[in-house]
């Protein structure tokens, strides 16, 4: 057990080094105790046979949909740190430093009416998201979400190196996820516009590490906020609006 | 993926720029532009690799391998390969996506009972 924790503590202090083939195909599992506590706070609140409007913002996950979709859900998916990759929000700032174009990224992704959603999964998006757009986000997801409904990120705790590796979440249990590194790409891609940019050559990479006080204020417009805290230096957080 | 031989089977290859309502009574295979609309009850569309469809699709059955921006409508199932692109919402009985595929909108099984996402 021991050298487990110890695996995931190496895995969120890498250095700099570039992931084997196999370290990057290699898929973890791990509880989550934040996804444990949404599904049971939902049961125990809501109509249990009530159809959920799910918003995934993590990579296109077939493990995700099929989790919400076998339960007669509505699953919604956006992968919004590939959005946030797209050459055309490339701008500058009154000071001449370049920045992302947050407007033209709100107006491309996330247009959903208000209050549609039960469940916006986050997972490590905002600490991974470039730092022009973490508070508009932030902002768009309130309003789409629901009253009562939830909102679940994970967050870096200060022990985390500046090249922790950023990774996927597929939920494969009502507690359990899979975590699978996005492995960076030396190639041009395609995005999903068409257009071949190579902003995401070189993956993810953290942006900030959170520390309470940080993700108190980024979530001051919720009702209520509770932190989960594991052994692998993941700060888990569960909102509801 | 080369576009499958049939006699049965109507493709535009891709060269080809069509705009406007496309329908049939029988399998298509777009592997070039699409824009507008494609109607196939009761057969199946597959949008292949350099296929790039920007149209609301409703069809029996749909395979995306390119591009695909458009509301989705299958009676019964829905594939997304590895080389999928895909905007808008699917609805559909049955939907498989393959790792590596990109999807930016909403999934909708219906039917409950006979419901199934695979891998």
């Amino acid at each position: 057990m021991a050298s487990v924790t110890q695996n995931f503590m190496k895995l969120f202090r890498s250095g700099p080094e570039t992931p084997t083939p196999a370290q990057a195909q290699q898929k973890l599992t791990r509880r989550s105790s934040g996804l444990a506590e949404l599904a049971r706070t939902w049961n125990a609140t809501k109509n249990t046979e009530q159809s959920l409007c799910v918003l995934d913002l993590g990579s296109t996950s077939p493990a995700n949909i099929r989790h919400f979709t076998e339960r007669g859900h509505k699953i919604y998916s956006e992968d919004l740190l590939t959005a946030s990759a797209e050459p055309n929000l490339v701008t500058k700032d009154e000071q001449g430093h370049p920045t992302l174009d947050s407007r033209q990224f709100l107006a491309d992704n996330l247009v959903y009416p208000a209050s549609h959603f039960d469940i916006v999964l986050c997972w490590n998006l905002p600490d991974y998201l470039d730092e022009s757009l973490v508070r508009p986000v932030m902002g768009r997801l309130w309003s789409v979400l629901k009253p009562g409904g939830m909102l679940l990120a994970f967050f870096h705790t200060k022990d985390a190196g500046p090249d922790s590796p950023c990774y996927r979440f597929h939920i494969i249990g009502p507690d359990t996820l899979e975590m699978q590194r996005i492995k960076p790409r030396r190639e041009a891609r395609r995005g999903p516009t068409g257009a071949i940019h190579t902003a995401i050559s070189d993956g993810f990479r953290l942006q900030r590490v959170f520390n309470n006080r940080h993700i108190e204020t980024l979530f001051r417009d919720f009702a209520s906020i509770k932190f989960f805290l594991a052994r692998d230096n993941i700060r888990e957080v569960l909102v509801v609006r | 993926m080369s576009a499958p031989l049939s006699a049965d089977l109507a493709q535009i290859g891709k060269s080809v720029v069509i705009k406007g309502e496309l329908s049939g009574s029988e399998d298509l295979y777009v592997d070039g532009h699409v824009e507008g609309s494609i109607s196939l009850k009761g057969n199946s569309l597959t949008v292949g690799p350099n296929g790039q469809v920007k149209a609301s699709v409703e069809a029996r059955g749909i395979v995306v391998q390119g591009k695909l921006e458009g509301n989705v409508q299958a009676s019964d199932r829905v594939d997304l390969r590895k080389s999928a692109i895909v905007t808008g919402d699917i609805t559909t009985q049955r939907i498989s996506i393959e790792e590596g595929a990109y999807l930016k909108g909403k999934v909708d099984i219906q039917g409950k009972q006979d419901s199934k996402a695979a891998k």
